[in-house]
C-alpha cells in the first residue's frame, strides 16, 4: 500500500483544495493516470499517479483543503504490497489495529468544527452537551450576550428537540435584522436550488473579501473620446486580420496605452506590503477571463514591451485557454496592475475591486456613440468611460487622477497616420 | 427563640463555652473591664473572673504567644485582637508556631486556640480598621480560618472553633456586630467548620463568597428574583482550608460563577476559589469565571464616596450578577 500525497503546484502554494475525484476505489490505474483535479489559488490541475496500481482509500474528499505532503489517497502497488508484508510484518499488524480504532472515534457524536457555528463564541459546557447529545448548534437559538447559546438554550433542545428546528424562523431572526435587512428578507424567500461553494468559486469569493476588506477601495472616472480609435482601427481590422489570423481588438489599445502610461507612474504599478510600498519592475497586465461560472486573470508579462500586435495575440491566447480551462499557474501570477475588459459585456460604469496585492484596477466600459459639444457644435463622437480603483493606502486622488487623464490623452491622440500596432 | 444580632450571638457562645467549661479564658485589650471596644465580652469578667477574662497590655505576639502556651497546657484560650490588622506583629507566633505545634512534635503537643479579630470595612475605619486580612493565613496548613455571615452561624462557628483542638482563626465583620440580626437557638449547638453553606438554592448563576457579603448578595439576589432570576448563593463560612466538594457541586450546578469578597482582588480567598473551579469544573462551565472585589489599592480609604468606591455592596453584586446571567 502506497500513499499519494498532495503535490506541490507552485512556488508559494502550501494547500490545495480536492476539486473532483477522477477515480473510485477500486480502480485500476497506471502511472501518469490522471486520479484528481486539486485546485490552488486560481488554478486547477490535475494530479497524475506515481504508480501503476489499484486505488485503496481516497484519504481527503472533494471539497476539502488540505496542506502540501498530506496523503490524499492509497494505492495498492502490485508485487510490491506482498513484498512489504513479508518484511514488515511489525508495521503490517499494527494496521487492522489501527482502522477499527479510527472507525471508533468516527461514530462518537463529537462535534466537529463543521458543526460550529462561525465565530461564535460556545462555552465549555455548551460544546460537551452538544457533542453527548449530538447536537448541531447551527439549530440552536442562543439567548445569551450577542446570541450566545447559553447551557439552557442547549438543555432546552435535549429536553424538546423541535426547538432546534424552529431556530432558523425566529431567533437568528433579531440577530440578522441589527446585520442588514436584505438577510431577512432572504429568510423569506422559498429556496431553491443550493450551489456548494467550492473549487474556483471559493477561491474567488476568498480573494474578493481580502480584497474589499484589507484594500481601502477610491474610485474615479473619466470619459474620453475614442472615434479616432475606432476609425483607426475600423481602417486596420480586415486587414489585420486576414495577415495575423486573430482579431484586433480596441482591448489591445487600452492595454497598451496603460502599459506606456504605469511608464510614468510607477506608484500604479506597486504593492502594499504593510510597512513598505513596493514598487514593481515588470509591467505585467493581468486581464479578467470569464468563462461559464469561473473568473481567471491570466497574466501579459512585460505588456510595456509589446507592440499591440503582440498585445492582442497574448490576449487571443489566454482567453482562449481560459475558455477551455487550459490556464495554469504559470498564466496567473506575476500581474502587477490589472485592465478590465468591462465594455465586453455592455457595461458603461462599474467599480472594479482591486486584485490583491495590486495597486489598482481599471475598467475599459463600452464605446458608445453621444451627442458631445466640440467647439461649441455638437457632434456625434464614439466615447467610452474609464473607470479606475485605487489603494488608497498607496496612491491619492491627485496621481490617480495624472495617470488616468494621461491613459485619455493617448487614446484620443490616436490615429490611422501615426499609430503603429507593429 | 430570641431575635438577636450577630455581636450578642458572638457573646453568648462565649458566655456558653466559658459556663460549660472552666479551661476557656479569654484574654485582649480591653476585653475584661472595658468589655471590648465593640462590647463583645461586655460583662464576662464579672461573671467569670479576672482570671477567666484577662486584660492584657497593648503586645499582641505577647497576646497570642501567652495563648499558645496556655493551650499547649490544656487550656482552651480565647484571644481576641481588637482590629484585624493589630494581628501582624503575632503573625510569627501564628504562623510558625501556633499551626506548626502539632506537626513539629509528632502530635506530642497540640494547639486548641481560638483568635477572633473583628475585619472588614463600610464603617468609616480607614485603614487599620477597615481591611480583611484572612488571604494572609489561607495557605498555612494547620490554620483554620473561619468567617461566620450571620448570627446563627457566628455562634455555632465560635462554639465549634473554641471546642476544636487545633488553632482557628475566627474573623467576625465588624459592620455584621449590629447590622443583622436573626433567631438564634439557646444553648448548644455547632456549625461544622470546613462546610460551605448553600444560603440560598438557585438554577441561573452561582455566587460564591463569605462574611458580611453573603448578606449584600442576598439582598442583590432577592431584588433579582422579581425579574425571575434565579440565583444560588454558597456561603464559604471555612476560607480555609476551603469546602471544595460544594465549590464543585454549587459551580457544575449553573455552569456561572461570581466569586464576590470584600478583600482586594488579587491573591484573595477568591483567587483559589477560581483555581478550584478551573481544574475541576471546565467542562461544566458556560461562562468565563467573575470576580467582584476590592481594588488593588493599599487600604481602604476614610473619605466616603471612596470608601463607597472600594466597598462591595448590594448594586455591585446586583449589577455582576446581571452581567453573569445575560452573558
Amino acid at each position: 500500500m502506497t500513499e499519494i500525497k498532495m503535490p506541490k503546484l507552485g512556488e508559494s502554494v502550501t494547500e490545495g483544495t480536492i476539486e473532483k475525484w477522477l477515480v473510485s476505489p477500486g480502480d485500476t490505474i497506471e502511472e501518469y493516470d490522471p486520479i484528481c483535479e486539486v485546485i490552488t489559488d486560481k488554478v486547477t490541475a490535475e494530479v497524475p499517479s506515481v504508480f501503476d496500481g489499484i486505488i485503496g482509500e481516497i484519504l481527503v474528499q472533494e471539497g476539502e483543503t488540505v496542506e502540501v505532503g498530506v496523503p490524499i489517497c492509497t494505492i495498492t502497488t502490485e508485487g510490491k504490497s506482498e513484498e512489504k508484508a513479508n518484511t514488515k510484518e511489525d508495521s503490517d499488524d499494527a494496521v487492522p489495529k489501527s482502522v477499527p480504532a479510527e472507525n471508533d472515534t468516527a461514530e462518537k457524536p463529537m462535534v466537529s468544527r463543521a458543526d460550529k457555528p462561525k465565530d461564535a463564541r460556545i462555552s465549555p459546557v455548551v460544546m460537551r452537551l452538544a457533542g453527548e447529545h449530538d447536537i448541531d448548534l447551527n439549530q440552536v437559538a442562543g439567548t445569551g450576550f450577542n446570541g450566545r447559546i447559553t447551557k439552557k438554550d442547549i438543555l432546552k433542545v435535549i429536553e424538546d428537540p423541535s426547538l432546534a428546528k424552529e431556530k432558523a424562523e425566529k431567533s437568528s431572526e433579531p440577530v440578522e435584522r441589527e446585520r442588514s435587512g436584505a438577510l431577512e428578507e432572504s429568510a423569506h424567500v422559498t429556496p431553491g436550488e443550493e450551489i456548494p461553494v467550492t473549487g474556483v468559486r471559493a477561491a474567488i469569493a476568498n480573494k474578493m473579501v481580502q480584497s474589499s476588506t484589507e484594500i481601502p477601495h477610491a474610485w474615479l472616472m473619466m470619459e474620453v473620446d475614442a472615434t479616432n480609435l475606432v476609425n483607426t482601427r475600423n481602417q486596420l481590422k480586415n486587414k489585420f486580420k486576414e495577415t495575423e489570423g486573430f482579431n484586433l481588438t480596441f482591448f489591445s489599445f487600452f492595454i497598451k496605452a496603460v502599459a506606456e502610461t504605469l511608464k510614468e507612474y510607477p506608484m500604479l504599478n506597486s504593492s502594499w506590503k504593510g510597512d513598505k510600498i513596493v514598487v514593481n519592475k515588470d509591467i505585467n497586465i493581468s486581464i479578467a477571463v470569464a468563462s461559464d461560472d469561473k473568473l481567471y486573470v491570466p497574466v501579459i508579462k512585460n505588456a510595456d514591451e509589446l507592440t499591440i500586435k503582440g498585445i492582442a495575440k497574448q490576449v487571443n491566447e489566454l482567453a482562449s485557454l481560459g475558455r477551455e480551462h487550459r490556464l495554469t499557474s504559470a498564466h496567473m501570477s506575476g500581474g502587477t496592475f490589472t485592465v478590465n475588459n468591462t465594455g465586453a459585456f455592455g457595461s458603461v460604469q462599474s467599480m472594479g475591486i482591486i486584485n490583491h496585492p495590486q495597486a489598482a484596477i481599471l475598467q475599459v466600459e463600452s464605446i458608445v456613440k453621444k451627442p458631445v459639444i466640440i467647439d461649441d457644435m455638437i457632434a456625434v463622437r464614439d466615447m467610452v468611460n474609464l473607470c479606475l480603483s485605487i489603494d488608497h493606502r498607496i496612491l491619492d486622488g491627485l496621481v490617480a487622477g495624472q495617470f488616468l487623464k494621461t491613459v485619455k490623452e493617448k487614446i484620443e491622440k490616436i490615429s490611422y497616420e501615426h499609430t503603429s500596432v507593429y | 427563640m430570641a431575635k438577636i444580632s450577630y455581636l450578642q450571638a458572638i457573646h453568648n457562645a462565649l458566655d456558653f463555652e466559658m459556663g460549660k467549661d472552666d479551661d476557656v479564658f479569654i484574654l485582649g485589650e480591653d476585653v475584661g473591664k472595658k468589655g471590648g471596644v465593640f462590647k463583645v465580652t461586655d460583662g464576662l469578667q464579672e461573671k467569670y473572673g479576672e482570671m477567666r477574662c484577662l486584660d492584657t497590655p497593648l503586645a499582641e505576639s505577647n497576646i497570642v504567644g501567652t495563648g499558645i502556651g496556655a493551650a499547649m497546657m490544656g487550656k482552651r484560650p480565647v484571644a481576641e485582637i481588637q482590629f484585624a490588622e493589630y494581628i501582624l506583629p503575632a503573625t510569627n507566633q501564628i504562623l510558625s508556631e501556633a499551626a506548626k505545634i502539632r506537626y513539629r512534635s509528632n502530635g506530642d503537643w497540640n494547639c486548641p486556640m481560638v483568635i477572633r479579630a473583628p475585619f472588614g470595612g463600610g464603617i468609616h475605619g480607614a485603614l487599620y480598621h477597615s481591611q480583611s486580612i484572612e488571604s494572609i493565613f489561607a495557605s498555612t496548613p494547620g490554620l483554620k480560618v473561619v468567617i461566620p455571615s450571620t448570627p446563627n452561624d457566628a455562634k455555632g462557628l465560635l462554639i465549634s472553633a473554641i471546642r476544636d483542638n487545633d488553632p482557628v482563626l475566627y474573623f467576625e465583620h465588624k459592620k455584621a456586630y449590629r447590622l443583622l440580626k436573626e433567631e438564634v437557638p439557646e444553648g448548644d449547638y455547632t456549625v461544622p467548620i470546613g462546610k460551605a453553606d448553600v444560603k440560598r438554592s438557585g438554577e441561573d448563576i452561582t455566587v460564591i463568597t463569605y462574611g458580611l457579603c453573603v448578606n449584600y448578595a442576598l439582598q442583590a439576589a432577592e431584588r433579582l428574583s422579581k425579574d425571575g432570576h434565579d440565583v444560588e448563593i454558597l456561603d464559604l463560612r471555612t476560607v480555609y482550608p476551603l469546602d471544595k466538594e460544594s465549590i464543585i457541586v454549587s459551580a457544575k450546578k449553573t455552569g456561572k460563577v461570581l466569586l464576590v469578597t470584600e478583600d482586594n482582588l488579587e491573591g484573595s480567598i477568591m483567587s483559589e476559589v477560581s483555581a478550584i473551579i478551573g481544574e475541576n469544573c471546565l467542562y461544566d462551565l458556560d461562562a468565563p469565571i467573575m470576580r467582584l472585589a476590592g481594588p488593588d489599592v493599599p487600604a481602604m480609604p476614610y473619605s466616603p464616596p471612596m470608601e463607597d468606591f472600594f466597598m462591595v455592596n448590594p448594586e455591585k453584586i446586583e449589577e455582576k450578577m446581571l452581567e453573569l446571567i445575560e452573558h
